[in-house]
Parts: structure tokens; sequence; C-alpha cells
């Protein structure tokens, strides 16, 4: 037991934490980590205690309680044992806190990232055509709406504006 | 109870969303196609979402030590404070539609003004759902538009699910007691304003949709003061039945 780190041993600060965050992932899109996708607001640690400030991403978004429990057992398994995590609703969550790594990661993974300068202008994550069209603005969880390509034909996800 | 009319505001809210969120959820696995039933699901998600929000507040306002999935489970349907609209049956698609658009129209303005409430807690809930329920107004309303001028057929199916919901439309914006008391403390939204704002775009929608506005004036009411339509003895049955069969479940 002795590698473990504990909350005492003064190893523990706010980069420690992130570092541990950065490997939680998003249980709906495996790819994209909690502080990508900016759900993160604060890690706060006063003496031998941390608190992790989460906001949800959709009020109905059903990943948010999985999301709190992988937080809370990656936390445990690196020996954090004195923390709570703290959910706030203001200010609301927006993809604009999406990290521009997380954006890379979803494209990779074959979903459009969220394209606020022209959201009528959703590049096909398969082939990289702008030829594309909205099939519906609601798809397979409450982040994302379907697209078809028309050059490659193929279906994908875009992950909304918030 | 620490304020009886906050109490009061918070779960009017909170139920309109809950049964009209649960009546939605009716639809999944039976909508026309595929996209649309993910549509009505996902909605209904973001509606279950948001009175979650309200409830968790319901709960910490009353101060009994009860939990949210508590109001939900164990009260009757005279104490449940939602408006009458959100329990009229789905009925066909069109008839869905216009009844979410009708909610729609109120919800995107009503969170839009509650943004600037001078409680904190409701300005939170405001501003989160307020990006939701812009999304949900796009929805109904296309809808409306594309089955308004449509074919005959959907223009007519339109028309009827107006005049079987339109005298459930004036109850979201009449106000009762509680909120006006609620705009008079400066937590509460001003519905006078916010009826205009949303008779304007229901004026647009129904409009552009080849389909027209109703006369009548004419609304049901009562819904907020716990007088209901039948019709939510029936979704209360179901939708409390396991906690009251097995109460202490979690959501
Ligand atoms: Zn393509």
């Amino acid at each position: 037991m002795s590698e473990e780190r504990t909350n005492t041993n003064q190893l523990i600060n706010q980069s420690t934490i992130y570092q541990i965050l950065e490997n939680v992932t998003d249980p709906e899109i495996p790819v994209i980590s909690v502080t990508d996708l900016g759900i993160v607001r604060d890690v706060l640690i006063t003496d031998d205690f941390v608190e992790v400030i989460i906001t949800p991403t959709y009020s109905g978004c059903p990943a948010m309680l999985e999301i709190e429990k992988d937080i809370h057992n990656a936390l445990k398994k690196e020996g954090i044992d004195h923390f709570k995590i703290t959910t706030v609703l203001s200010p609301a969550w927006t993809t604009e806190w999406m990290t521009e790594e997380g954006k890379q990661k979803l494209k990779a993974y074959g979903i459009a990232p969220p394209n606020p300068t022209n959201p009528e202008d959703i590049e096909c994550p398969q082939c990289g055509s702008k030829n594309t069209q909205l099939l519906s603005e609601f798809g397979s969880t409450a982040c994302k709406s379907l697209f078809k390509c028309n050059d490659c034909l193929e279906p994908f996800d875009y992950f909304k504006c918030h | 109870m620490k304020d009886q009319n906050l109490y009061n505001y918070v779960l009017q809210h909170a139920d309109s969303s809950l049964i009209l969120g649960q009546r939605l959820a009716e639809w999944c696995g039976h909508g026309p196609i595929l996209e649309q039933d993910i549509a009505m699901s996902n909605i209904s998600l973001d509606l279950i979402g948001q009175c979650r929000m309200w409830y968790q507040y319901a709960a910490e306002i009353q101060d009994e030590g009860k939990s949210e999935d508590e109001i939900v489970a164990f009260r009757d349907a005279w104490d449940y404070r939602n408006v009458q609209l959100v329990e009229q049956p789905n009925g066909d698609f069109a008839q869905t539609i216009f009844r979410q658009f009708l909610f729609d129209t109120y919800s995107v303005h009503f969170y839009e003004m509650l943004i600037n409430s001078k409680d904190e807690r409701l300005a939170a809930i405001a501003g989160k759902s307020h990006k939701e329920a812009l999304y949900h107004v796009k929805w109904s309303g296309d809808w409306v538009i594309r089955l308004g001028d449509g074919t005959e057929e959907s223009h007519d199916r339109m028309k009827a699910a107006i005049d079987e919901l339109w005298s459930y439309s004036g109850e979201l914006t009449k106000p009762n007691e509680t909120e006006t008391k609620a705009f008079e403390e400066g937590y509460g939204v001003n519905l006078a304003a916010l009826k205009e704002k949303r008779d304007a775009k229901i004026r647009e929608i129904l409009t552009e949709a080849t389909l027209e506005v109703p006369e009548s004036t004419y609304t049901h009411e009562g819904g907020k003061d716990g007088r209901h339509t039948e019709h939510l003895g029936y979704i209360l049955s179901d939708l409390q039945f396991l906690q009251r069969a097995y109460p202490g479940q979690e959501w």
C-alpha cells in the first residue's frame, strides 16, 4: 500500500486530480473524457479534501449518473478517499466548453463535432464532404442529431451545439 | 415549510414537465417513423430531466426529508398541479404534435423570462432548460407546418387536433393566485407579457401552416390548483405503480 497516494501525503494537487479525470470517459461516447467534454467545472482542494464540481450536459442525460459513478470509482482507485462530487446547474453547460482535442477525437470516432460558427455547414466525418443534410434534429442520444452525407451516402451523428 | 407559495409554484412546473414527459414516453416504440420515435423519446427525457431539477428544489423547500421520488409517487391526482393540457391523450401524431406545440411555445418563453428570476435556483433551472426548449419548439413548430401545409389528410388531422386541444391552451398563460404572487414577489414570470410573445409565435406558425388560429378564448382551467380531467388518474396509476408496490426505489 506504500505506493498508494492518500489525501494527506501532500501529493494531491489540482493537476493530479485532472490527470485522473482525463481518463474518465463518457459512457456513451467512450473516446471522449469528462474533461474534453467540459463538464468538469472546477477542482477544489482544501487540506486533505477534494471537491470535484461538474455540470450536466442535458438535464435528462442518463449518462450523467454513470459519469458521476465513474468519477467516484476513478478517484477511489487512485487512493483518493476524501472527496465529494458536486453538481452545479449554473452557468449552463455549453458545447463551447468542449476542448479542441475533444472535437478531434469525436471526428476520428465518426461523430461530427459541434460547429458553432456555421451550424448549417456540417462536414461528413467519413469523407470530409460538406454536401450533407440533416435527417433529424434528434439522434441516438440527447446531444446528437442525425445527418446524411450526400457524397459518400453514409449516415452520421452530429454533436449538436448547445 | 419555508415558503408555501414558492413550493406551489415549483410544483406546478415540475408536474407539467413530468406528465408531458410521461405522455410522450407512451410513444416510445410506436412512433410513425424511427427518427420521430427517437425525437419524442429525447424530448420526453429532457422533460423528465427538467422535472427532476424542479422536484429536487421542491423537496428542499418543503424540508420534510422527502425525496423527489416520494413527491412524485405518493401524491394523488388532486395534489398534482400540472396544467390540464399535458394530461390529454396522445391521440394521433397530429394531436401529440399540437399538444407539444402549445406547451413548447409556452415553455420556451417561460424559461427565457425565468432566467431573470431573483431566485437564483429558478434562474439556474431556467438557463439549463431554455436551451432544450428551443430545440423542442423548433421540432413541434416544424411539424405543425409540415402537417398543416402537407397533404389534404395531414391538414385535416392538424385541424382536428387544434379543435380538440385549443380550449386547453389558455390555462398556461392565465395566472392563478400562486403565479400572481410569484410575479409580485419577483421570482415568477409575468404571464401577461409571456402571453403576448406566445400568441405571436402561435399565429406565425399556424399561418405558415395554412391553418387558422381559432377565435375562441374559452379555456379549461384548474389543473394548476389540482382540478383535473379524468385522464390524470390513469396516468398516475401507471406512473406510480412501482413506488406504490415497492416503496423506496430510486431513479
Ligand atoms: Zn461523406
